[in-house]
């Protein structure tokens, strides 16, 4: 089955591009470890997944670009026909003269309305391509006006023509230190709205990434390219084909309706986030080796104390005991505290997977109490290795390690609602003051769910 | 992409447009190699076929065949814009996109905004609603002017209020030229407080600008060339003052060097709308960031490293020293000192090879040492363009909307008091049709509450930031 990737605002573009040209090359990949015929079928189930092909057998992206401004999308079109070996369909991008304006009621009210048309008949053409749809995957950041506006006026139209299909909306969460002085509101608008009209918001923050590259990857001078490549990575190692099951030969072959089936098993928890391990730069790479043990040990700490890379990870948190009670709500002010999980997906991919025990992901001490572990956890195990990594571990977890973020910035965003700062701009293109409370209301409510657990 | 329509209104206003068209056809001819026409151009030129009569002759892709400035040229005295008709740019103006007068205003602002206002507001619609048209896209209009005298002032701030009504989704840019204290135009604080009024109704946003502060860094930039420490030649090829391209010693004013100051400022603004980058910032962009409550819209600008603004060639210091400079008071643009005063939001547009790591690296080393107001305290919009100013590595422009901008009000204020309580030169403006004592006083109130908007932001200054009660949900 097809996934149909919508690329939104400026953000959107650059990160689909890095996705896309990730998933090529791994899928291209020499190295796979694994036999000539396994290789294959990986190359094959990616290309269903990700890319139509033309006569002359050049990939095409299942992809459709749009954006409100041309020049992102002017630079992604030409990168992707640059490697020769992939593009993008050149009449699959929605483009206008104007941009958002970072302003999310334009996004929302103006472009959407105005361009729905266009816009759903571009997804349409590309959905009757697939043979079969497995759902969409859109990828949008919260802070800036097309994205984030427009991005949620698409969610819902797709909701309302394509109901049988399932949405999986990739969402930035944009510098906490300000990248638009806006932001705030501009993601607390995007978040409620996409809570109601999306099936899993899969969440990655540009501050974690951007430690990612300082740390682990030892970039000095990072820019955005860096932290888009860092994310393609993970993202690609969540979406590559998977075995389906314990000693199976056959690739998945709805990937958005397996993740969603075992990770979301409740409407109110929607927010999902990745961690992978080990993530490095190419030259250390050659001089690591690794245990899947160590590998799986880090990944638990990881989660566990809500550690968003392997380094600086705290060992001291422990789950709790198990047969006690909880120890309390959780509280956002609290430093390290227990982070908590609905459920988990580990997808190992490389040598030996077989080997790999992950008994230590089942401890119910880990899930919160309404759900069992064996409902709660899943585990995925690929021979075909990702990337140039022999062992590579990906975690998608739905957990309570996103509720420190999310509180933050709607306590920013309250403190400036609360002075009428821009709201001017706003009420402008008529997204009123009780849109704005709505959306407070809705995300007070996720995050005292979240707490809860 | 969109296109945006520079209206450059008096004597000073033409002057620095003038300097503006300059340095934009250099900066596109060193970034178009090519002589393609193409989207960035298209922002501020026109392509015209010139062989074709009348109106048909643009031409919007291909090659580059004759560049037309897409502006509106104003003045109601013919000297300055018959020199610009017989100089080197001469070419890139319209002779249809000029509206000329013989008499001048006599540095009075009823004469420019009430006689010739009147006189030429259908010709002005025209001539707009032409430059319009040409544009696929029109986002933005430039306004530039001086607030002290009659034309620029007057007519300047006319004009506003035409762009209102008839363009009301185009953005209202405006560049205004504050007087100095030493201003030799006796009239100016009436000038300027009745100017003010119109620019706090209908601009969306003002960059105030003042001749003094523009002298002080022109003189700073001089004693870099002239001391010969830091190895400074002079550098061929990149922007600056006079198209004669030497930098050299001046005795008076060096209103040339001012001037390219201010074109540089328009030029990087638009820089990151024109050119790619990682982290693009549009115009509207800088409207819906910096201003959070519609009056509240005057921007103070700062250019840094200053050497960007010479023709010279000095070794690049660090770039942190350049986001360091940003926020002193020497390189305002208008005089006022941000580190001082309290900060509603701050932009930062980089040029060059500067990536997302320094940009951060830089906000989070100088953010102790400002004050934010306490609902915007990470109030930052970023912007990274990868096109640098023509013969430099990277630059910053840093526009903030800051409560430093306080002190020109108040002492533009005190001195219109002192002239008018003597009701100085006061008949010169009543006798004009359409002016009575009460235009002053409203202009006057104006200006008072706005300066009362930014005393009540001062006063949260040194009040803890609190977290407010946050909505409590049942479960």
């Amino acid at each position: 089955m097809s996934i149909v990737t919508v690329q939104l605002g400026q953000c959107g573009n650059q990160i689909g591009f890095e996705v896309f040209d990730a998933l090529f090359n791994d899928s291209h990949c020499p190295r796979g470890l694994c036999s000539k015929r396994e290789n294959e079928a990986y190359q094959a189930s990616c290309k269903e997944r990700f890319f139509s092909e033309e006569e002359n057998g050049v990939l095409v992206a299942r992809a459709v670009l749009v954006d409100m401004e041309p020049k992102v999308i002017n630079q992604t079109l030409s990168k992707a026909a640059h490697s020769g070996l992939w593009k993008y369909g050149q009449h699959s991008c929605f483009c206008q003269k104007q941009g958002s304006g970072n302003n999310w009621a334009y996004g929302y009210s103006v472009h959407g309305p105005r361009h729905e048309e266009s816009i759903m008949n571009l997804i349409r053409k590309e959905v009757e391509k697939c043979d079969s749809l497995s759902g969409f995957f859109i990828i949008m950041s919260m802070a800036g006006g097309t994205g984030s506006g427009l991005g949620a006026f698409v969610t819902q139209n797709l909701q309302d023509q394509y109901s049988s299909a399932l949405k999986m909306n990739q969402i930035i969460w944009p510098y906490g230190n300000g990248e638009v002085i806006v932001q705030n509101y501009n993601s607390i608008l995007t978040l409620s709205h996409l809570y109601r009209s999306s099936d899993a918001l899969l969440v990655h923050e540009n501050d974690a990434v951007h430690k990612i590259c300082a740390k682990l990857m030892n970039i000095k001078q990072i820019s955005f390219c860096d932290i888009n490549q860092v994310l393609a990575h993970q993202l690609g190692s969540v979406f590559q084909p998977t075995y389906s099951g314990e000693g199976s030969f056959h690739y998945r072959r709805n990937p958005l309706g397996d993740l969603m089936e075992n990770l979301v098993p409740h409407p109110e928890f929607k927010m999902l986030g990745v961690r992978n391990i080990p993530q490095m730069s190419e030259n250390s790479l050659a001089y690591s080796t690794f245990t899947w043990a160590g590998l799986l040990k880090h990944l638990r700490q990881m989660l566990i104390s809500n550690a968003k890379m392997e380094e600086g990870i705290d060992w001291q948190v422990r789950p709790p005991l198990s047969g006690l009670p909880p120890l309390g709500n959780m509280s956002v002010n609290k430093e390290t505290r227990f982070n908590t999980s609905i459920a988990n997906l580990v997808i190992l991919r490389g040598k030996d997977v077989h080997s790999a025990d992950v008994g230590a992901f089942k401890d119910p001490a880990l899930y919160t109490s309404w759900l069992e572990p064996v409902h709660a956890f899943s585990v995925w195990k690929t021979q075909r290795a990702f990337r140039k990594y022999e062992k590579s571990a990906a975690l998608v977890s739905n957990s309570q390690s996103l509720v420190k973020p999310l509180d933050m910035i709607v306590g920013k965003a309250w403190n400036m609602f609360a002075s009428r700062a821009y709201l001017h701009q706003y009420t402008k293109f008529g997204i009123e003051e009780e849109d704005f409370l709505d959306s407070f209301m809705l995300l007070e409510q996720v995050i005292a769910s979240y707490c809860n657990l | 992409m969109t296109q945006s329509v520079v209206v450059q209104v008096g004597q000073c206003g033409n002057q620095i447009g003038c300097c503006f068209w300059d340095l934009a056809l250099r900066e596109h001819a060193a970034v178009n190699k090519k002589g393609i026409y193409d989207e960035a151009i298209s922002s501020f030129f026109r392509n015209v076929d010139t062989r074709v009569v009348g109106d048909g002759g643009n031409i919007s892709k291909g090659k580059i065949c004759s560049l037309k400035a897409r502006a509106v040229l104003i003045d109601m005295e013919e000297g300055v814009v018959n020199e610009i008709l017989q100089g080197p740019l001469r070419d890139v103006f319209d002779s249809k996109q000029l509206i000329t007068d013989i008499s001048g205003s006599g540095n009075n602002w009823a004469v420019g905004h009430k006689v010739f206002g009147s006189l030429y507001q259908e010709k002005i619609l025209e001539k707009l609603r032409k430059s319009a048209e040409h544009c696929d896209c029109l986002q933005c209009f430039f306004i530039i002017h001086s607030m002290g005298g009659g034309t620029g002032s007057g007519l300047g701030t006319f004009l506003l209020k035409v762009l209102e009504d008839e363009f009301p989704e185009v953005y209202r840019f405006v560049t205004s030229i504050y007087p100095s204290g030493e201003d030799d135009v006796i009239t100016s604080p009436y000038n300027s407080i009745l100017a003010m009024k119109e620019l706090n109704e209908h601009a969306d946003c003002v960059l105030p600008i003042d001749n003094q502060s523009l002298f002080d860094i022109i003189s700073k930039i001089d004693l870099m060339v002239n001391s010969g420490k830091l190895g400074a030649a002079i550098k061929p090829n990149s922007l600056v003052t006079s198209s004669t391209g030497v930098f050299k010693k001046r005795q008076e004013k060096p209103f040339d060097a001012m001037n390219n100051i201010v074109a540089n400022l328009l030029l990087n603004l638009t820089s990151s709308a024109r050119f790619e980058g990682s982290l693009n910032m549009d115009l509207n962009e800088i409207s819906m960031n910096l201003v959070p409550f519609p009056q509240l819209h005057y921007l103070v600008s700062s250019l840094t490293p200053l050497y960007t603004l010479a023709d010279v060639n000095i070794p690049p210091r660090r770039l942190d020293q350049m986001f360091s400079d940003a926020f002193s008071k020497d390189h305002q643009l208008i005089r006022a000192d941000p580190r001082h005063c309290l900060y509603l939001a701050c932009a930062l547009m980089v040029r060059g090879n500067v990536q997302i790591s320094d940009l951060r690296r830089n906000i989070e080393r100088l953010k102790p040492s400002l004050q934010f107001v306490s609902w915007n305290q990470e109030g930052w919009k970023t912007s990274l363009c990868s096109v640098p100013p023509v013969g430099h590595s990277h630059s910053l422009l840093a526009l903030a909307n800051n409560t430093c901008v306080k002190p020109t009000f108040i002492e533009l204020r005190e001195r219109f008091i002192k002239l008018y309580k003597k009701k100085a030169h006061l008949h010169h403006y009543l006798q004009i049709e359409g002016m009575e004592e009460s235009c002053f006083t409203e202009a006057v109130s104006s200006l008072s509450a706005l300066i009362q908007e930014y005393n009540q932001l001062d006063a949260t200054k040194s009040m803890p930031v609190e977290d407010l009660p946050r909505l409590n949900v049942a479960m």
